[in-house]
């Protein structure tokens, strides 16, 4: 039973409830590292991780720390502390495993700290009611685990698109941003489909 | 004649939305409606003009490599206050928002600025900085979900436009976010490269 609750989270964050297409959250990386489809399966293995970890620690934290003390309107200054050192742990990680990587990724390994969806993913955490839930640290982290795929997905179904596009001839006023855009709004509508889904 | 272009440089020519491309996640995520764009800004506005402030008086004392875990405490603090002055004033409206109050946070505008403005200008400078840029966001905010709400859900403010019609569904959820926004970014290049072949006499 428990299990067939944690698949229903972890498909519906992925598909039905994807938090760039669904829920527009962390637009910027989307948009800023989509030219390459190597740079964006780094930069969506990266956020994996960091929303993953980002679930836990918040949670914990919360659950142990600002709840029994009855502080949890520190709820924000807190998680956006959390999530400033795993991105910096990260970074250092990745700087030492794969210096091609971490060239590639360049300015936007820092901002994964600015990434709304691994804030977003963390306060949706206590919204839901995990806090007090039976299995709650395990329903966190599969939703942690399920943004952070559902980002990647979108992340590299949208390098894949502007790769090609790369080539094509395009009104030279439509280039970049706004077609960017209009490709996600066709991304974001098929997605809709997955709406109707019955699990 | 400096000090006007500190406003209205954030309007149109440094938009922060059309022009430098951040801040995106809040503005097609909240503009399902003008008032909820309306209280957007507002909150916004609130936090950038206070963040500037602040750092703009302590840009002397703070040391440069760890500023910005300064900048962003001082940020999240501000949204804090936001939140709960929101949630016990205007608990509506705080349910409509709902997790963007609290992503105000990583809204790069907000850092944006502190960075490149605020930490490196007066007091004074930085106020009407943030003025401009909350204008700029608001605008940009507003026309959005001015074609949003109309669109998808037949309604301004609340009130129903056209009895009896069916709006179109899309418009308001995800997709018709990004679609607006595109649209919006291409008028404004067209706009643009128009001006620009003016003044080169074509």
């Amino acid at each position: 039973m428990e299990i067939k609750i944690l698949f229903t989270i972890l498909i519906s964050t992925i598909f039905i409830n994807n938090y760039v297409l669904s829920r527009i959250l962390g637009l910027c990386p989307f948009l800023g590292v989509s030219q390459k489809l190597e740079t964006a399966t780094g930069m969506g293995f990266a956020v994996i991780f960091v929303m993953t970890m980002a679930s836990f620690f918040t949670y914990v934290i919360y659950k142990y720390v600002l709840f029994p003390l009855d502080i949890t309107y520190l709820r924000t200054i807190s998680f956006i502390i959390i999530i400033a050192s795993l991105v910096q742990l990260v970074e250092m990680v990745i700087e030492k495993f794969s210096p091609d990587l971490y060239q590639s990724l360049g300015i936007f390994l820092p901002l994964i700290t600015t990434n709304c969806a691994v804030l977003g993913v963390a306060v949706l955490n206590i919204d839901s009611g995990f806090v007090t839930a039976d299995l709650g640290l395990l329903k966190t982290l599969v939703q942690g685990f399920g943004a952070g795929v559902g980002f990647t997905i979108a992340l590299v179904l949208m390098a894949g698109i502007r790769e090609r596009l790369e080539l094509a001839d395009i009104p030279p006023n439509l280039k970049g941003f706004p077609l960017s855009f209009i490709i996600a709004g066709l991304l974001a509508l098929a997605f809709l489909g997955f709406s109707g889904m019955k699990i | 004649m400096n000090r006007l272009n500190d406003v209205t440089k954030g309007i149109w020519e440094k938009n922060p939305i059309l022009v430098l491309g951040i801040g995106l996640c809040p503005t097609l995520a909240v503009t399902t409606s003008v008032s909820n764009a309306l209280w957007m800004t507002l909150a916004t506005s609130f936090v950038l003009i206070g963040s500037n402030i602040l750092v703009s008086l302590i840009k002397n004392f703070v040391p440069s490599h760890i500023r910005i875990a300064i900048f962003i405490t001082i940020i999240a603090s501000f949204v804090t206050i936001v939140e709960l002055t929101l949630k016990g004033f205007q608990p509506e409206v705080y349910k409509s928002l709902g997790i963007f109050i609290p992503l105000i946070v990583v809204n790069c505008i907000i850092l944006g600025r502190a960075e490149e403005f605020a930490s490196k200008n007066t007091v004074f400078r930085s106020i009407l900085d943030a003025i401009g840029m909350g204008l700029g966001f608001g605008l940009t905010l507003t026309v959005l979900a001015f074609f949003r709400e109309t669109l998808g859900a037949n309604k301004l403010f609340g009130y129903t436009l056209i009895p009896g019609m069916k709006p179109a569904l899309a418009m308001i959820l995800a997709p018709g976010a990004f679609f607006t926004l595109g649209l919006m970014l291409w008028a404004m290049n067209a706009i643009k490269s128009r001006k620009k072949d003016k003044a080169n006499g074509n």
